[in-house]
């Protein structure tokens, strides 16, 4: 039992049930506790113990039916009985099930598995099979281009080339039973793929996320195909997440600085200015505050996107957040962004500004005439954008000006470094006032460009 | 058999809550049995009114143990929850025994000895009779045991439940001026939440995780038999009925179970003999909490009191 209850802790960890050690061993002492014969309170025992929320609950209480609604082993047979059948059944002549089943009709002289399918016993055979996974190792299974291998492991663990012979005897000898076993054969190749499939749902589901997330993360985030712009969006929530949990705990140490001297020497007036009571300057520090201004336009639309939705999503870390969408004209955006959702939310920043063909200079102009004097020396400007301004005239004067005003500005363009001033792009002349710019074309990049940011501020 | 033992155990837990008008679940009374065996806090959560604290009662009283309630809030800290020094009393004390000192240090010739002196005496006025133990100090130090109601822990700060973690791991608390304080008795430990917030996963870690939803209707009707003992058997299946259909309304608060009660008492105090609109419709405001809820609701209750009626034939 506590080999299944293990391999069902693996299969809870693949259903997205975070499992820890520490809550395995309670779910074993809880298991201790109810026994194994009621499933029902087994079910509760489980639940309680390893899922702790009600999402948790849920996914569980699935994972526990799908893996308790494959046939146990049985329990009366023999151990040694299981490790021979895996080794090799047709050395090991049928003890347990199929002798207890054979009611003298298959002829003798038949290896075990054909005996035990020709006698139809069900429960035999599923216990047959759920040893041969065991055996074949199934919840190593991890993606289903392994389905094939895992069935014939097992099929093979189970005595198919004894069968194989027995078949080929038999049909010299007795055609109408080779029939016979060939149709079970058939049944037995498909219960096996039932098995397998059914592990690749219970095991696989883990390996498969966790290489879909590392593909994700590094897929170029303009190109994304529009069913997996909601896994993206779940991957951002998590990246933001990860960024609150580094930068939200204010580090208390760091705060103490130099020697106020001033202060000193006032507090300790009444001692005749010997100081016994210090007093010392504070670290001054600022909560990250940020001003993005971003391209909508075209490709790096979606890319803005992300951006703003990984911004947003900071408001632990991050005092204030205000941002602008543009492509030819520009509008400030952050009302939109707090009150809707991001879907909504995007849908409508892209009906006000959006698929313009962009015009970063008149978006410039835009942002001196209204917003230049929200910067303030504690601002980091984020500009995200490919720089490509269709040959208009790019007004990096302005661009300088808000350097000046701002702590940082940081530029992040999705294109790749070699098209930096190619073609219509500016981005050469622009990055002469940036403090930084970074390529930000994958997840991954994007978490590193926010991460930065916001460590200069710790 | 264990397992035969398990199962009438859980059996038994169950009635020993219906013993004192608790009607749990299978769920709740396997959470209540696995929690007394191996010692672990239960977390509870679900939504407001379906017996969270009334579950902690209830163990309390089956048990004949002492309950101690410990209500979290914002601003909530280890002075209020965990153990305090009697300031008071400890300047008090010392004002007395400033005439004591002098005997106690008169034989001292130099100053060093009489702080020698001194150090023999020990932290006096850091030590047992100065503490004022809270809820959670005096949990640990009930020699019967108890159970211990951390009430709405979503409530408090994060910090707060880091303090937390000590108390529910090993049933010990750190004073940093006494040493470990363990517990005579492991104390039955129960934390309720209406998941206000997400709680730490290091606390989760230690807790098992109940989730109270609303009841099954069957469940529902015995709740309503256990505590409101006076209604008729038909007028409680038709309410019991007919507010699961509104909980299938998208409401702002659907009425739980406390509200359920709450309305059949009035039932029976408006001596109703079976559900019309009319009474229906001056009694909403007892199921529902909120003006836009109970406009959402009017205009339904007649096609929800056929409803209940129907299920009531074939039930």
């Amino acid at each position: 039992m506590r080999e299944n209850l293990h391999r069902f802790f693996r299969a809870a960890r693949g259903a997205g049930v975070h499992v820890s050690p520490a809550e395995s061993i309670d779910a074993m002492r809880a298991v201790k506790q109810v026994g194994i014969s009621d499933r029902a309170i087994l079910r509760d025992a489980l639940l309680l113990t390893l899922a702790k929320s009600q999402d948790e609950k849920l996914a569980l209480g699935d994972c526990f039916d799908l893996f308790f609604s494959q046939p146990e082993p049985r329990q009366d047979q023999p151990e040694a009985d299981n490790d021979e059948a895996s080794q090799d059944a047709d050395q090991s002549p049928s003890s347990g099930a199929a002798s207890e089943a054979s009611q003298g009709q298959p002829p003798e002289g038949l290896g075990s598995l054909a005996q035990m399918l020709l006698s139809q016993d069900r429960n035999a055979i599923a216990a047959a099979i759920a040893n041969a996974s065991g055996a074949a190792s199934l919840s190593d299974i991890r993606y289903s281009t392994q389905r094939g291998i895992f069935s014939s492991r097992i099929l093979d663990a189970m005595g198919l080339q004894r069968l194989r012979d027995d078949l080929d005897d038999l049909t010299a000898t007795n055609p109408a039973l080779a029939e016979r076993l060939r149709n079970a054969l058939d049944a037995l190749r498909e219960a096996v793929r039932d098995t397998v499939s059914q592990g690749l749902a219970l095991y696989a589901r883990e390996e498969a996320e966790n290489l879909r997330n590392e593909i994700l993360r590094n897929a170029p985030l303009a190109r994304i195909e529009r069913r997996q712009v909601a896994e993206m969006r779940a991957l951002i929530r998590q990246i933001a997440r990860r960024l609150r949990e580094r930068y939200s705990k204010p580090r208390k140490r760091q705060r103490r600085g130099h020697l106020d001297v001033r202060r000193t020497l006032r507090r300790n007036a009444a001692w005749g200015g010997v100081p016994f009571l210090t007093a010392w300057k504070r670290k001054h520090r600022d909560r990250p505050k940020i001003v993005a201004l971003c391209d909508v336009s075209g490709s790096v639309a979606q890319v803005s996107d992300f951006f703003l939705l990984l911004i947003h999503s900071l408001h632990e870390v991050v005092d204030d957040v205000r941002s602008f969408a543009f492509s030819s004209h520009l509008i400030e955006v952050s009302e939109i962004l707090e009150k809707k959702s991001p879907e909504e939310a995007m849908a409508e920043i892209m009906s006000k500004v959006g698929f313009g063909s962009s015009d970063y200079g008149s978006s410039l102009v835009d942002f001196e005439k209204e917003w230049m004097s929200t910067l303030t020396p504690q601002t980091t400007v984020i500009v995200l954008g490919d720089a490509r301004s269709n040959n208009l005239d790019p007004r990096a004067d302005i661009l300088r000006r808000v350097s000046e005003r701002s702590k940082r500005l940081v530029w992040l363009n999705p294109e790749g470094r070699l098209a930096w001033g190619f073609g219509d792009s500016e981005m050469p002349r622009y990055a002469t006032f940036c403090s930084v710019v970074r390529q930000c074309a994958t997840a991954q990049q994007l978490e590193r460009a926010v991460s930065d940011i916001v460590a200069t501020y710790q | 058999m264990a397992e035969q033992k398990a199962s009438t155990s859980i059996e038994a837990v169950e009635s020993g809550l219906a013993a004192q008008g608790y009607i749990a679940s299978r769920q709740i009374a396997t959470a209540v049995y696995l929690s007394q065996q191996i010692e672990k806090p239960i977390l509870v959560e679900g939504p407001a009114g379906v017996g969270k604290t009334e579950l902690a009662k209830a163990i309390a009283a089956w048990r004949g143990m002492k309950m101690i309630r410990l209500q979290c809030y914002e601003g909530l800290d280890e002075a209020k929850a965990l153990y305090e020094w009697k300031y008071a009393k400890q300047l008090l004390y010392t004002q007395i025994l400033k005439d004591k000192l002098g005997e106690v240090l008169g034989g001292a010739q130099t100053l060093h000895a009489a702080l020698d002196q001194l150090h023999d005496f020990g932290d006096v006025f850091f030590s047992k009779e100065f503490v004022e133990p809270r809820p959670l100090l005096q949990a640990l130090e009930q020699p019967g045991g108890c159970v211990l109601l951390i009430d709405e822990i979503d409530k408090s700060d994060a910090e707060f439940e880091s303090l937390l973690l000590e108390i529910l791991s090993d049933f010990q608390v750190t004073i940093p001026e006494l040493g470990t304080v363990s517990a005579i008795t492991p104390p039955t430990v129960i934390l309720t939440s209406n998941s206000e917030r997400d709680l730490g996963d290091a606390l989760k870690r230690r807790c098992l995780h109940l989730h109270i939803g609303f009841p099954e209707q069957r469940l529902e009707e015995r709740i309503v038999e256990s505590r409101v003992p006076g209604i008729s058997q038909a007028l409680r299946r038709q309410m019991v009925g007919f507010i699961h259909e509104i909980r299938s309304l998208d409401l702002k608060k659907l009425p739980s179970v406390s509200e359920t009660i709450d309305w059949a008492r009035v039932l029976v105090l408006l001596q109703a003999g079976e559900l019309d609109t009319e009474i229906v419709k001056d009694t909403l405001n007892v199921l529902l909490k909120y003006e836009a809820d109970i406009e959402a609701a009017a205009p339904q209750v007649t096609t929800f009191i056929a409803k209940a009626a129907r299920s009531n034939v074939f039930g």
